[in-house]
């Protein structure tokens, strides 16, 4: 890239994306920590946001996406409402999942997200799945999955792959490869070259992108998007990042050696990465502020309207089990 | 009216769905030359590669693969060839099958019908025998049918194959080339029994192919001058505690008997049942009859060890009416 070819729109939307993905797991944050509102365990993309960005940026709502327990920015990406989600994280009636999911099965099956799921891995199969629905019902849109380095150390990432190239299913794979798998470095449990070279062996087109450079991601993600609308065959993006905070939102982290994460704040934040290019380009700070300062009014306002809505009528923990055999008819 | 096998009967079942609804594919391994039991003989012919798919070796997949394909709008019928290897797929099963619609705020359907060919049959040992059906009942979110005959076969089938929710459809191994009449129009209604003999004396309760034995067993019995009411529930999960909790206030005397492990058996909550429901009508303690809880073995003299007979319920019955 040279400054004077620089898509400047495209900096843009991707920057407010960021900042917006940014502010609400901030908000998700203070309502965890300082409000008490949030009841079970969070997982923060904080730092990883160029990841879901510069992916998300070339479906159309008519993809499907799944994701992982880290899945907040996957899913405002995708353009799910932040209310809704705020409200899910808080137990919320008015959450997208009716208060039933919590932040670890986030969904929005309306603009196209099939879930995130709770269980590490469990996702790639599915979503192959979903790919191969797309085939047999020959629709033309694609799918894109999104796992940790740590999923390649599960059985579905060998089986999805598998399955994908065996039936040429469109999907995009996303291994955002944050480096830790929980508390652990993912390096010192995996053996051979890691989850790039294990997709190549399983004949996948497979690509490397710096996960924090948004850019990079956007050029990549795009041309692999594509490629995999035009092939209908599986591509697999290997994006190296880094989560500054905790494993959840109560993990502080320590078993980190002294000083990582800060380093990786002042010198790889892929939010001021971008920032300081879009001002290489020309534009203004105060420009780049407003962006900031959008997104984080919206999401405080998400996580006001959830702190006020209501909580979900107890009788709906016997909604949506089954219909035969539902908690509802069992006479007993 | 039509006599066919119970693999013929599921297969017909398969079939007119498949040619009523181009949503409904199958997938398994080794489909395409017909299934292991040949439960899927000449589907391939008919419908194409696609639609009665082969699968990898990879069972965790095909699980999960057909449900993702299930969220998306198709309606899979999973062939996991033998009961036992469905445990390779408990987690695609148990974590995400059974609660996808329900995690998700009723945003999603897993609209599947999971065929586990279980029990004992031929010597087939430890790892390829085994019945589990009562694991799968204590999973919220999923339906648990055992037919036992051709025409349950055939109508439970299509009935499975219609329905939004996730059915594990556990077929008996040992009784696929069981013959009977098959009546296309009979539907069958989930959670409901079906009275195979009635009878006034003792309730004998049963479902898969240890309903068949029951059937025999509740003929043998007549000839002794007892009239058992055998009762085979064909779905465990939902199940029909009332035709059962009504036959036991008219016979007073139950016997509960299936080819599983007794201890944590569905008969287990049968009798959990009746005795909340129908204690007083109790003329006798209830019996329970399944196997020993030991693990199914390979020479046929030690695998008859652990078989639950006939006879057994016969010997029960008449220790309850004497
Ligand atoms: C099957 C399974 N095992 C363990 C866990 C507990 N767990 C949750 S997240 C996580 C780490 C996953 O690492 P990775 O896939 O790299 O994703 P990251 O958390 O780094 O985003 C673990 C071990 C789980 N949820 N599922
Ligand atoms: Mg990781």
């Amino acid at each position: 890239m040279t400054i004077s070819n620089y898509d400047i729109d495209r900096g843009l939307s991707l920057l407010s994306m960021m900042q917006r993905i940014r502010a609400f797991e901030e908000q998700a944050r203070l309502a965890a920590v300082r409000d008490k509102l949030v009841h079970g365990a969070i997982h923060l993309s904080i730092g990883q946001e160029a990841v879901a960005a510069g992916v998300m940026m070339h479906l159309t709502r008519k993809d499907y996406m799944l994701s992982t327990h880290r899945g907040h920015g996957h899913t405002l990406a995708k353009g799910a409402n932040p209310d809704t989600m705020m409200q899910e994280l808080l137990g919320r009636s008015g959450g997208c999942c009716s208060g039933k999911g919590g932040s670890m099965h986030i969904a929005d099956f309306s603009v196209g997200m099939l879930g995130a799921n709770g269980v590490v891995a469990a996702n790639i199969t599915i979503a192959a799945g979903a790919a191969h629905g797309i085939k047999l019902s020959g629709d033309n849109h694609i799918v894109v999955c999104f796992f940790g380095d740590g999923a390649a150390n599960r059985g579905p990432f060998l089986e999805g792959l598998n399955w994908a190239g065996v039936f040429g299913l469109p999907i995009l794979f996303v291994c955002e490869d944050n480096r830790y798998s929980a508390t652990t470095l993912t390096a010192e449990m995996t053996a051979g070259d890691g989850p790039a070279a294990r997709a190549q062996s399983l004949g996948l087109s497979t690509t490397t992108v710096d996960g924090n450079d948004a850019d990079a991601v956007a050029d990549t993600a795009g041309r692999l998007i594509t490629q995999v609308r035009d092939t209908r065959q599986p591509a697999f993006l290997h994006a190296s990042t880094y989560r500054l905070d905790g494993h959840t939102y109560f993990d502080p982290a320590s078993y980190r050696p002294d000083g990582e994460a800060q380093h990786s704040a002042r010198t790889n934040d892929p939010i001021t990465r971008l920032r300081e290019t879009l001002i290489t380009a020309g534009l203004p700070a105060h420009q780049l502020d407003a962006l900031k300062d959008a997104g984080n009014d919206e999401m405080t306002h998400a996580l006001a309207v959830a702190t006020d809505a209501a909580w979900p009528a107890d009788a709906s923990v016997f909604d949506d089990v089954q219909d035969i055999g539902s908690p509802r008819q069992d006479a007993y | 009216m039509a006599i066919m096998t119970y693999a013929a009967a599921a297969r017909l079942a398969v079939a007119e769905a498949m040619r009523a609804d181009s949503n409904v594919w199958c997938i398994g391994e080794d489909l395409g030359r017909g299934g292991v039991f040949q439960q899927y003989q000449g589907l391939r012919e008919e419908f194409g590669a696609q639609r009665v798919s082969d699968a990898p070796i990879s069972e965790a997949a095909i699980m999960s693969a057909a449900f993702g394909a299930a969220m998306v709008g198709t309606r899979p019928i999973v062939e996991m060839r033998f009961a036992d290897f469905a445990l390779c797929a408990t987690d695609e099963l148990v974590n995400q099958i059974a609660k996808a619609r329900f995690m998700f705020g009723g945003q999603s359907r897993a609209p599947m019908v999971i065929r586990k060919p279980m029990g004992m049959w031929r010597s087939s040992a430890a790892q390829h025998s085994q019945s589990l059906e009562s694991w799968y009942t204590h999973i919220p979110g999923l339906v648990v049918v055992c037919p036992a005959t051709p025409q349950d076969n055939y109508s439970m089938m299509k009935a499975a194959i219609q329905c939004d929710d996730p059915i594990v459809y556990l077929e008996h191994k040992d009784i696929w080339a069981n013959e009977g009449e098959v009546d296309p129009d009979y539907h069958y209604e989930f959670g409901r029994a079906e009275i195979r003999r009635g009878g006034g004396d003792v309730t004998l309760v049963s479902w898969s192919n240890t309903a068949n034995l029951a059937a025999d067993a509740g003929r043998d019995l007549s000839s002794q001058g007892i009239e058992a009411e055998v009762i085979d529930l064909r779905s465990l999960w939902p199940w029909d505690k009332s035709t059962v909790i009504n036959s036991v206030k008219k016979t007073g005397r139950l016997i509960v008997a299936h080819e599983s492990v007794q201890v944590s058996g569905f008969g287990a909550e049968i009798a959990a049942t009746v005795a909340e429901h129908a204690l007083q009508a109790l003329k006798a303690p209830i019996t329970r009859i399944g196997a020993p809880r030991s693990l199914i073995a390979y020479a046929p003299n030690l695998e008859n060890q652990l078989r639950v007979t006939g006879q057994m319920m016969v010997d029960a019955a008449i220790r309850l009416c004497r």
